[in-house]
């Protein structure tokens, strides 16, 4: 090494090996299990619901994203696949490609690309589709005889309604909402989701290790879903006991987009309080609406509007639950403040 | 490690202190040429007392303090002085300094006694001794340590807490210093407590150390009232106001000194060097400094003459490796790059840390995706996410006032942590300096 080849650089000069791309990348991992189970009961239709949607957010980020390069920090990845995840397996292809580049169009890129947006943009395509197409949305076939069969209606024409199968099954909050003969599922069917529902609604199980995997890590805010659990748990179990509401407590935590919610959509970085007393208000409220629009909204499900609403309040949760400065006391700042 | 006292946040970087760890220390040969900057540190720069073509003994006064937060400065070598000229310092820029072309001749015996003995000193002139030694904070920031030693009147300390935390990686000179001259800390210890007027001391060692625990326990005087405290290893446990907070459990108000809750913190190799200026009657001259990195062939501990130039201690310690790709004055979490190997060690610079190209990877900087980790990083509990933006955005008044920059100790714990890579210490780092060039209104 010569005068002319020395590196300079300011200090710190050694980082830590945890990087935003080897994060993005983990929690596209940890939801393998949760892919592989929905191809388990769902056949080959998950498969390409899941690769619809991935692909309408890769390539909307290939053209329109901010840099180059964006594709390979993994984010657009996550963004297809939970959008896939949220949708029933019989829903038509072109239908989640389109959700998938809304969601990353506007639910992304036009606020600045990643770190800039404020709602959850998996959730924002999955909003846009439920109010485009409610039908298809809400459309759960019943299980084919096969397990090769497609479901549904996966290969219906752009722009032409769906064939509504004849045979559509309920899922456990929809029958219990809205059924003729209201019945609770099981919660161990719930948790090891042998029951219907959307692609990675089912199985609570795999959800739940993907999701302690991730905490383990480092790489997601573990109080956001416990506080979501705790809220959803206790303010249900509340309603429950007072006769108010049909659904037992339990039933609401294992039902439902409440797992994948409150572990992978509600725990996304860029939309969730940076602050932990940040983290416990936000899964708090989170919690609370769900049970809210449960129990008296017009959806059988209330976890995604759930998230976008508190999503819309991160700012001011931030503003509100800034550390207390060391050194500093909170009633001295008041009174500095007065 | 849980259940050792420390303070909340902060981070875990690699230790990599074995690399030193257990090579004593060894007298480093004289330069030929030793180059004196008449500022080392903090405070008014000092005053020049030679000229060119002087001849100068080993310890003679070559510069004295001008002001009270001022240091002296003394020749580390006999020869002549070659001229005052402005030479590359550590911290990158140009400062007049004292050039000495050392006497290949000389014994370099130093000349009988210029400091008293301490127990001729009155308790109230003690700090001014201390301070007519050149005797500085070796911890890094190189306070002078006469300005400590006279804490406000209406703020007494009660208690002296000495720092061997050495919490930045890869350094070992406070680790060697505990090991192989622990009463000369003690000794430093008594000198400090009888110019506080006080009794009570209390060492902080992070418990990866236990050797130094183990051998402050072993040679404490009977007679001292002093606690070796084992503390959590985290950095920066050494950072004052941390240091504080592990052992008496307090924090310092912000914006305050530590003599706001009667807390004076030295470093162990500013204690032991107060010591041995008043035991062999010379001042501050030279110090244990950790040569250390993968970058580096033969790294060890040695006691190096200040003014050595960074060259010749690369020389003598075998050349760079293939590898090394980055030099650094300090540890790899504060310490300053370099890139001119004729700047000068300063009484400041506790290693000198050259990394090798796989110990300083860098990755690209992506945008912040408000993971939160910097806020569980910072020790004083800022918002570095917040502040990182407003840095970006040129926004340095309210960086100042809404989000309490100068608070900021610029540990590099939030650089540290940053998944996405951004800069964030040396955006404060620059915005204080930005905010230092307003015009004050």
């Amino acid at each position: 090494m010569t005068d002319s080849s020395v590196k300079i650089t300011a200090s710190p000069h050694v980082r830590s090996a945890e990087s935003t791309i080897k994060i993005m990348w983990s929690v596209v991992i940890s939801l393998i299990p949760v892919v592989a189970a929905s191809i388990y009961f769902f056949g080959p239709s998950a498969i390409l619901v899941l690769l619809a949607s991935i692909a309408g957010c890769l390539l909307t980020e290939r053209l329109f994203g901010s840099t180059p390069g964006s594709l390979a920090d993994g984010s657009a990845m996550i963004t297809g696949l939970l959008l896939g995840l949220t949708l029933p397996p019989g829903f038509p292809l072109w239908m989640a490609f389109l959700g998938g580049g809304f969601g990353m169009a506007f639910g992304k890129i036009i606020f600045g690309g990643l770190g800039q947006n404020v709602f959850n943009p998996a959730l924002v395509g999955r909003a846009f589709l439920q109010a485009a197409f409610p039908v298809a949305i809400t459309t759960w076939p019943a299980k084919t005889q096969h397990w090769w069969a497609l479901q549904g209606d996966n290969f219906a024409l752009p722009f032409m309604s769906p064939v509504v199968d004849a045979t559509s099954s309920a899922t456990p909050l929809g029958n219990l909402k809205f059924g003729d003969d209201p019945v609770v599922t099981p919660v161990i069917d719930l948790f090891l989701g042998t029951t219907g529902g959307s692609l990675g609604e089912t199985s609570a199980l795999l959800i739940l290790l993907g999701g302690i995997y991730l905490a383990w890590r480092g790489h997601l805010n573990w109080h956001i879903p416990l506080s979501i659990f705790v809220s959803t748990f206790v303010i249900s179990g509340l309603f429950f006991a007072l006769g108010i509401s049909q659904f037992p407590p339990l039933f609401m935590l294992f039902s439902g987009g409440m797992m994948l919610g409150a572990f992978y959509m509600a725990t996304d970085m860029v939309t969730s309080p940076i602050t932990n007393k940040g983290c416990w208000l936000f899964g708090f409220g989170i919690g609370f609406l769900v049970v809210i629009i449960r129990v008296w909204g017009g959806l059988p499900e209330g976890v995604m509007y759930s998230i976008l609403l508190m999503n819309a309040l991160v700012p001011f949760i931030n503003r509100a639950t800034q550390p207390r400065l060391f050194g500093t006391s909170r009633k001295k700042k008041k009174e500095a403040g007065s | 490690m849980t259940g050792l006292l420390s303070f909340k946040h902060g981070v875990h970087p690699s230790e990599n202190k074995d690399i030193t760890s257990s090579i004593a220390s060894k007298r480093f040969p004289f330069p030929k040429e030793v180059i004196l900057p008449l500022s080392q540190h903090i405070g008014t720069p000092a005053k020049s007392l030679v000229k060119p073509g002087d001849h100068v003994e080993r310890g003679d006064v070559i510069a004295e303090a001008s002001g009270f937060i001022s240091s002296a400065v003394h020749a580390t070598a006999a020869g002549i002085v070659k001229s005052i000229e402005l030479w590359p310092h550590p911290n990158g820029t140009m400062v007049p300094s004292i050039r000495i072309s050392v006497d290949p001749s000389s014994s370099q015996m130093r000349r009988t006694r210029i400091v008293p003995r301490w127990q001729d000193v009155k308790d109230e002139d003690l700090s001014t001794e201390i301070g007519k030694a050149g005797i500085v904070g070796l911890g890094g920031a190189a306070f002078p340590s006469h300005v400590k030693l006279c804490p406000p009147k209406d703020q007494p300390v009660d208690l002296l807490l000495i720092n061997g935390c050495e919490c930045e990686p890869y350094l070992t000179s406070d680790h060697r210093t505990m090991l192989e001259l622990p009463d000369q800390v003690y000794e430093g210890i008594r000198i400090a407590l009888k110019a506080l007027g006080i009794t009570r001391a209390v060492i902080g060692i992070e418990a990866n150390k236990p050797d130094a625990i183990e051998m402050m326990r072993k040679t404490k005087p009977d007679d001292l009232d002093v606690t070796v405290q084992p503390l959590r290893v985290k950095y920066p446990q050494g950072a004052e106001k941390m240091l504080i907070k592990a052992v008496m459990g307090l924090e310092v108000p912000s914006g305050a000194l530590p003599s706001a809750i009667g807390a004076m913190v030295q470093n162990v190799a500013t204690a032991a060097n107060v010591a041995a200026v008043f035991e062999s009657g010379h001042p501050l001259i030279e110090r244990i400094i950790t040569v250390t990195g993968r970058g580096i062939r033969k790294p060890g501990n040695w006691k190096i003459p200040f003014g050595t130039k960074l060259r010749d201690v690369i020389e003598h310690c075998g050349g760079f490796t293939e590898d090394a790709a980055e030099i650094v004055f300090g540890g790899p979490m504060m310490g300053l790059g370099q890139a001119n190997l004729d700047v000068p060690i300063l009484k400041a610079t506790g290693g000198i840390l050259v990394l090798s190209k796989d110990e300083c990877k860098r990755q690209d900087i992506l945008p912040c995706i408000k993971c939160g980790k910097c806020l569980e990083a910072c020790p004083i509990f800022l918002n570095p996410q917040l502040m990182g933006a407003l840095a970006k955005a040129e926004r340095y008044e309210e960086l100042k006032a809404d989000a309490n920059l100068n608070d900021c100790m610029l540990c590099g714990s939030c650089s540290f942590v940053c998944p996405s890579n951004i800069p964030l210490s040396q955006l404060f780092a620059m915005s204080k300096t930005q905010l230092r060039r307003l015009p004050s209104s």
